[in-house]
């Protein structure tokens, strides 16, 4: 049975992916099949039931992240049964209500979706036996409600309601995790089940009180209790059915159902006390007066549901195990009262098309059902003796008279009876203010009852609000279970029953109906003195709050990253060189260990070739073009040293590389101002010279430091060289090391390749269309062209080279797995072949005799080397594990192949691809530029009988397009 | 001897390569620099290749033919942007 669990908690989230495909085979089709993920979870939830009832605990337990303690458990007790019960349940009544709420114009498909993730993410909450696993679930029901708040996204309420709910309730989240954390690392274990077992030791200890204020405070924003309660009210701005669903059962219950998870734990203490209680209570008193003065219905119900939930918390705050039994027992009935109220409000508010109280009233003869259901909802709300309100509110009282606070016997169940006396009051003023008094012909809608399917799942409800009620034994065993989960231990005597005697709660409660019906009574005088009275206005804080931290987090962040690369790279540079120093100023590094090699005359010249290149770079670096020339230098001298150090495959790629570079360059310079302007102050150029030097000194003086001692670790070099062959089926280590040991690098290095061309090709691809091309079209050709445009010398000469080329990047590509070379190395010299052609005859010529587009290769390279990697889990190993073996083919000798290759061959692809759609892209302006094409691959060709003498103002064999 | 001849070719070549940065830097025109750019490449090539025959290793081959099949691409590209200012056309 334990193995349901998990179904459970995954059958929302699967069922989320139904309803946005069956909305195409209808409404009621798609509310069906939501309807179906739902009761098949709570099917199996029913199954799981009868065994949690008799006292045991389902787990069930799946290793994930062992190292970090975070493991995918399960645990079905009686708080996380009751709890499932009342999400899974009422959801399914949700399901239900919203299929007939929504209108047509409404997306029910993504609704039914967001519904669903959202009580995935719930029952997960409720079910994890990991706080690590609650935390993500936790998460999840932020975003999620987020969506569902937010659903009309066409109502600026409504998503500024969704983003204060994800903020106030995100920031709590965020507080939460730290608190987790501290808990988990007092007991040693981050599952709950262990937590549980160890509350002594988290009582004694001196963290207790930072994570348990941690803890609360994702509790309490999450639970809207005072004074995080303000976002609640706003998150009603989302469709009835939501606001039903969140408020009634679920999302604001997950800071209570944790604080009755870790009640055990937590509580007991007096910072719990006074903390817990003493924000309940103000939670409650606040919520039920600002509700008694809302005129909307569902902001008068939104106020009553944080008050609710301050008495719950109150509850078990006082610490006592009756008072938890009781927080346990309003759960319950709070749920259910509460989800039909809101249903009804939702009703009135799509038959009559308002839910303000000022135009209502009177809809006694013109709705009775729903004057029935909401009467009795109300009354129960209200604590009348035969409904189930009633019964929780009496344990809650009767908890109070026993509770001293701050030393005062009569404080507590003073305050308490207030808020039962408001409560009472706004009930009422539900009932009386709606239904009652005379009829009026002014309403904006046509005041009817819904159909069956509309009030079906309310009336269902309170069903269950007055058989609990009359028979409060049918809800005891449940009350029971779950109190021992909340407990921990044995629960104390008492049996759920309407009559207790003539007792002091007894007094209280009848005091509260009678002064709320007072109060209701001068419900008009009191408004108009609430009105004129000054307010604290919540929104306008949060707005002024969010507005601040905007602008500060935008100053910040702003004046970083300005946008200027300057700035950028000056706060890098300083803060990366101070941290150097800092680090170095802290234990240093001892004494060298290596002595210096001999400096030779030959390499000596090198460096001098870099230095003096690199110095004038420098220097003349404003005439681009010559800039680009001493370039060259520096890449050739580089790819010497490479050549020197023996590294033949670095050597291989950065001659390769330096030719692509430099004619990419010189094709985007072709567009750009030929010498760079100077654009700043002198002082500012000292300044980022001075910079510059500090960042170059300290780069050499770290690297001669860490090039004249030995490594302090064994390097990592050994393993390549012993597993080259042996696991990779190669001699050539650096090739081994692409393909095989960090082969998952360069898969994402291909593929990030790839993407970068398409970029380039997409971006040019606009900006032609756009106005750089009219710009590049009114520029015109350039003036001062000269000489051959194809020369025939150029064009015998490429051709010839060609095949050899390609020939020569066959030979490179299939010796790399042994000898230096590569499907990288390949790749390049394969596009600088092609390229030749491209420079001798012309794009237009040349491209003509492309075959393959160059999307279609990069396309191919990076799926074939993804089959390579796939192929590796045919053979039951992790992705990109190569195998190697040898093969005779007749002719040739015994030769060994490996599936590398078929990587490398992917890598090849990618590169030639990639090399040839970034250049194409790049030449493309200039034909857009309005330059002529060509169809002949030559000027002058002397076969050509018609070819024409060339005339004096350009060269011939030309047409303009 | 084949060590001595081998010695004398690279400093040779070094001094070249030298003479080479010279050029590069104070050439009067920018066809000049090109010009002395793609020499130094040259020297370059044989440079590498003396060397692996001084190490008696073929393994640095590949490096100076990829150079010699390749480097005059370079050299053909600047000179098409002085000539022409756009390299393919």
């Amino acid at each position: 049975m334990d193995i349901l669990l998990p179904v459970i908690a995954a059958l929302p989230f699967l069922g989320a992916l139904l309803p946005g495909l069956m909305i195409r085979a209808g409404r009621a089709t798609c509310a069906s099949y939501t309807a179906l993920s739902s009761g098949l979870a709570f099917l199996l939830l029913l199954i799981c039931a009868p065994t949690v009832m008799q006292g045991e605990v389902l787990h069930f337990r799946l290793d994930w992240l062992p190292a970090l303690g975070l493991n995918v458990t399960f645990m079905l007790d009686g708080l996380g049964l009751l709890f499932a019960g009342l999400i899974i349940g009422i959801g399914l009544l949700i399901i239900l209500y919203a299929r007939y709420y929504l209108s047509h114009d409404d997306p029910m498909g993504q609704f039914y979706t967001y519904l669903l993730l959202f009580q995935g993410a719930m029952v997960g909450i409720v079910l994890s036996d990991n706080i690590l696993l609650l935390l993500v679930f936790w998460e999840l029901t932020s975003l999620s409600s987020f969506l569902l708040i937010g659903y009309w996204t066409h109502l600026p309420e409504g998503r500024q309601g969704a983003r204060m709910a994800l903020t106030v309730t995100g920031l709590g989240g965020l507080a939460m995790i730290a608190g987790m954390l501290i808990l988990g690392n007092i007991a040693g274990s981050y599952d709950i089940s262990v937590i549980l077992t160890q509350g002594e030791a988290i009582r004694d200890s001196e963290m207790y009180v930072p994570a348990l204020l941690l803890i609360l405070l994702g509790a309490f924003t999450k639970s809207a209790q005072f004074p995080f309660h303000f976002w609640l009210p706003h998150a009603m701005a989302a469709p009835t059915p939501v606001s039903a669903y969140l408020h009634s059962a679920t999302m604001v219950k997950a800071g209570l159902f944790l604080m009755a998870r870790l009640w055990p734990v937590l509580s007991g203490t007096p910072e719990w006390f006074y903390i817990v209680a003493t924000t309940g209570l103000v939670t409650m008193i606040i919520g039920a007066v600002i509700a008694l003065f809302k005129d909307d219905l569902k902001a008068l119900l939104a106020f009553s549901t944080v008050s609710h939930l301050g008495l719950i918390t109150m509850l078990l705050g006082f610490g006592t195990k009756m008072a938890a039994v009781a927080a346990v027992f309003h759960i319950i009935n709070h749920a259910t009262f509460k989800a039909a109220l809101f249903m009804t409000a939702g009703i009135i508010d799509h038959e009559a098309h308002s839910r303000d109280i000022k135009r209502l009233g009177g809809l006694r003869r013109l709705m009775p059902v729903t004057f029935v259901i909401a009467t009795v909802a109300s009354l129960s709300m209200a604590g009348i003796p035969l409904l189930n309100g009633f019964l929780s509110k009496e344990m809650m009282l009767e908890e109070a008279v026993h509770t001293v606070w701050m030393g005062s016997y009569y404080m507590m169940p003073a305050l308490a009876t207030l808020g039962a006396l408001f409560s009472v009051a706004y009930s009422f003023r539900y009932i009386v203010h709606v239904f009652l008094g005379p009829v009026r012909d002014d309403y904006p809608g046509h005041p009817h009852d819904p159909g069956f399917g509309m009030w079906a799942a309310p009336a269902l409800l309170v069903v269950a609000v007055v058989a609990i009620g009359v028979a409060p034994f049918l809800a005891e065993p449940l009350v029971r279970t779950t109190a021992h989960a909340v407990i921990g231990g044995e629960l104390p005597e008492f049996h759920l029953k309407i009559w207790h005697g003539v007792t002091p709660a007894l007094f209280l409660s009848g005091t509260a109906v009678i002064g709320g019906a007072v109060l209701l009574a001068a419900h008009a005088p009191l408004m108009r003195g609430w009105l004129a009275a000054p307010r604290p206005e919540a929104k306008v804080m949060f707005d002024a709050t969010a507005r601040g931290a905007t602008r500060l987090s935008g100053w910040l962040s702003d004046s970083m990253h300005n946008g200027s690369l300057t700035r950028f790279a000056a706060i890098f540079t300083i803060t990366v060189v101070a941290a150097g120093l800092w680090a170095w100023g802290g234990a240093g590094i001892g004494a060298p260990e290596r002595t210096m090699l001999p400096i030779r005359a030959l390499p000596a010249v090198g460096w001098l070739v870099l230095i003096v290149s690199t110095g004038c770079l420098i220097a003349f670096h404003r005439n681009r073009l010559l800039a680009l020339v001493l370039l060259a230098g520096v890449g050739l001298s580089v790819s010497m040293a490479f050549v020197y150090l023996s590294a033949p495959d670095l050597a291989l790629t950065q001659i390769s590389v330096e030719v692509v570079t430099i004619i990419l360059l010189l094709l985007a310079l072709n567009f750009l101002p030929k010498t760079t302007p100077i654009e700043s102050s002198t002082m500012r150029r000292l300044r980022d010279a001075a910079l510059a030097i500090v960042g170059g000194v300290a780069v050499s003086a770290l690297t001669y430091a860490i090039l004249i001692r030995d490594f302090a670790f064994d390097s990592i070099s050994a393993f390549h060289l012993a597993n080259s062959y042996k696991g990779g089926g190669g001699h050539n280590v650096v090739n081994v090391i692409l393909v095989d040991f960090r082969g998952f690098d360069t898969y994402g290095e291909i593929t990030v390749l790839g993407i970068a061309a398409l970029v380039i090709f997409a971006l040019t691809d606009t900006v032609l269309r756009g106005p750089g091309g009219r710009w590049l079209v009114r520029w015109g050709a350039g003036t001062d062209e000269a000489g051959d445009r194809h020369p025939l010398m150029m064009v015998v000469a490429t051709r010839v080279m060609m095949p050899i080329a390609l020939l020569v990047g066959v030979y490179i590509f299939l010796r790399g797995h042994n000898e230096p070379g590569g499907g990288f190395i390949a790749g390049l010299v394969v596009a600088i072949a092609l390229l030749m052609q491209y420079m001798a005859s012309g794009f237009a010529w040349a491209e003509a005799r492309q075959r393959t587009p160059y999307h279609a290769l990069i396309a191919a390279g990076v799926l074939i080397a993804s089959l390579t990697g796939v192929g590796a889990w045919l053979a039951g190993r992790p992705f990109l594990t190569s195998d190697y073996g040898y093969i005779t083919l007749p002719p040739l000798e015994k030769f060994e192949w490996a599936t590398a290759m078929g990587f490398d061959l992917g890598v090849f692809l990618t590169v030639v691809g990639a090399v040839m759609l970034a250049l194409n892209s790049l030449s493309s302006m200039a034909r857009r530029r309005g330059e002529t094409i060509n169809i002949y691959p030559m000027d002058i060709n002397p076969e050509r009988p018609d070819s024409p003498p060339p005339p004096p103002t350009g060269p011939g064999g030309e047409k303009e397009t | 001897m084949i060590q001595f001849a081998l010695l004398f070719a690279l400093g040779c070549f070094g001094l070249a390569i030298l003479i080479n940065l010279y050029k590069i830097i104070t050439a009067p025109g920018i066809g000049d620099r090109i010009l002395a750019l793609d020499t130094l490449a040259i020297n370059a090539i044989a440079l590498i290749t003396l060397y692996g025959i001084w190490m008696e290793t073929a393994m640095y081959f590949e490096a100076s033919m990829i150079f010699a099949m390749t480097g005059f691409i370079s050299t053909v590209s600047y000179t098409r942007f002085i000539l022409r200012g756009d390299i393919i056309e």
